[in-house]
């Protein structure tokens, strides 16, 4: 992908140019890019070739040009929503999940079609996945903000085929005819329930606990802290606790129904997790100097 | 302060030497394991030459070289820790699939299912293994002593166009062949019902193997020809960086 270089003049000196950020620079007239298919979605403006993104707030003011700017243009490839995509990834699973669960025909012998399983873990198996994944798209919609708006189009297909892939997977064993229930009986699933509901609990806490910190419409990062909530009182060791309850959930689902798919599943998700999490943590070192030392990337003094 | 100063030029001077020492154990290393890896690939391209001469056929031929191709085979899983830890410049995961799919070959396929090592499709690809590895570690092994004869360079960036390809034929057909055989015995297979809620057919695990090779193969293909691009004529390539 090529690197455009873009030259601006402005006039330091006239007081009506100087407020300009780059969001308004861009749907500029005088601003003209190559290509008029690039969206401002599309364009990433820097300073330096090899250098970092400017922000849509980033005034004319406050960097470090001259009379004269010289920005280089990248274009980012196509671009979709962060909203888009989580509402196609999310919903995948959840009907896909639902398609095995009531036995669709051409998945399992013709004579079991549209039959339901004789044990109750599996029907508690689908509440709770459903459950997941309804919780995960109303939250998409309703509680997270995101700080990007979109990202690069070819996530969504790699991004579905991991979801849309692992459920099925997944959905596959819980639900088959010849499902065998965990050996522990009873006990294991209600500690697997209980495991489940509590990080589920956890897990939306951290969401709005994290939505408080920004107020609407801004792009502000503050460190998070414990909040009267008990199930925030995590921060004080973890810097990720919505990934940990993320993986205590799936731990949960993985007891409740001894399938190794699952097991699976939750393994790859927690490494691609603690990947996240190392970059979260160590972009809060970074930008705040007082970041409380106590505090892991994902799981408590471990990791 | 003078002899403090001198406490952090003597200090500075350790971990340099440090660091020299490390990188000569490093490549001490790298030389002997190239070396001998070099020499295990000539002793199994001499071993199948004075076979096919004395008994004038291939049947048997995979039997008598087994052990030793799996003793070398197995011993280039090091080259991932190589990448790993930094003294070899590759990435991890293209080291890491090429070397993986060699395994995969030599105990998945041909040392358990013993019907198929008489197929002309394991002779394809075992010679064409052997000249590109003996090609490879030589190459390393020239490289790391710091002379290296142009023919080897050639042959390093020039064979694997024609091999690369012969290799991947020998391999398929060779999975191919296995296939009824491993229909038939049921080898590696986990059915339902079981505790782990699981099963696996290594028939249909197979089949999705030699589907991999659509994607996987033009990755490597390609990486090695941009590859031969920049060492044999020093093109500048425009590189991708996202």
């Amino acid at each position: 992908k090529l690197l455009y270089q873009l030259l601006f003049i402005y006039d330091h000196a006239n007081p009506l140019n100087i407020t300009v950020n780059m969001e308004k620079l861009i749907q500029c007239p005088v601003f003209s890019l190559p290509d008029p298919q690039w969206y401002p979605a599309r364009q990433s403006i820097r300073l330096d070739p090899k250098g970092k993104s400017l922000k849509d707030e980033d005034v004319l003011q406050n960097l470090p040009v001259g009379t004269t700017a010289t920005f280089y243009f990248r274009d980012l490839g196509a671009q979709i929503s962060w909203v888009t995509v989580f509402l196609t990834e999310y919903t995948g699973p959840l009907l896909i999940y639902l398609m095995f669960y009531f036995r669709v025909p051409f998945i399992y012998a013709p004579k079991y079609d549209f039959t339901t399983s004789k044990h109750w873990v599996v029907h508690l198996a689908c509440m709770c996945h459903s459950f997941h994944y309804v919780k995960r798209l109303l939250e998409t919609l309703f509680v997270h903000r995101f700080s990007h708006g979109t990202m690069p189009l070819r996530n969504i297909f790699k991004n579905c085929s991991y979801y849309w892939g692992f459920a099925a997977w997944m959905a596959y064993y819980i639900n088959h005819p010849l499902y065998t229930p965990p050996i522990y009986g009873e006990q294991q699933i209600r500690l697997a329930l209980i495991i489940f509901l509590f990080c589920q609990i956890g897990n939306f806490s951290i969401h709005i606990a994290l939505r408080n910190l920004r107020p609407p419409g801004s792009k502000t990062r503050k460190i998070p802290y414990p909040t009267k909530n008990p199930f925030t009182w995590i921060f004080l060791l973890v810097s990720c606790p919505n990934y940990t309850y993320e993986l205590g959930s799936w731990l949960g689902f993985t007891l409740m129904t001894q399938c190794v798919p699952v097991a699976f599943f939750t393994l790859v998700g927690f490494i691609q997790m603690t990947v996240w999490a190392k970059g979260k943590h160590r972009s809060y070192l970074k930008e705040f100097r007082d970041y409380p030392p106590l505090r892991s990337p994902i799981l408590p003094f471990i990791l | 302060m003078a002899s403090s100063e001198e406490d952090g030029s003597v200090e500075e001077k350790e971990n340099n030497n440090k660091k020299r020492t490390k990188s000569a154990v490093a490549t001490a290393w790298l030389t002997f394991y190239n070396i001998a890896m070099t020499a295990g690939w000539l002793v199994l391209a001499m071993t199948m030459m004075r076979f096919y001469i004395q008994k004038g056929t291939h049947k048997g031929l995979y039997r008598s070289i087994a052990r030793t191709l799996k003793f070398f085979q197995t011993f280039a899983l090091v080259e991932v820790g190589h990448c790993a830890i930094g003294i070899v410049r590759t990435s991890v995961i293209v080291t890491g699939v090429q070397v993986c799919s060699r395994i995969f070959m030599v105990w998945f396929i041909t040392n358990s299912i013993r019907q198929i090592q008489n197929e002309e499709s394991v002779l394809l690809f075992l010679v064409v293994w052997t000249v590109t590895e003996i090609t490879r570690y030589s190459y390393y092994t020239f490289n790391l002593l710091n002379h290296l004869p142009y023919f080897i360079k050639w042959a390093r960036y020039n064979l694997f166009i024609v091999m690369y390809p012969l290799g991947v034929i020998g391999e398929l057909l060779t999975i191919y062949a296995a296939l009824p055989y491993v229909r038939r015995s049921g080898m590696y297979c986990m059915r339902l019902p079981n505790k782990y809620n699981v099963s696996f057919d290594y028939y249909y695990c197979l089949i999705i193997v030699m589907l991999s090779y659509i994607p996987l193969f033009p990755q490597l293909y390609f990486h090695m020809l941009r590859q031969r691009r920049k060492m044999l004529h020093g093109e500048v390539i425009v590189e991708k960086d996202d």
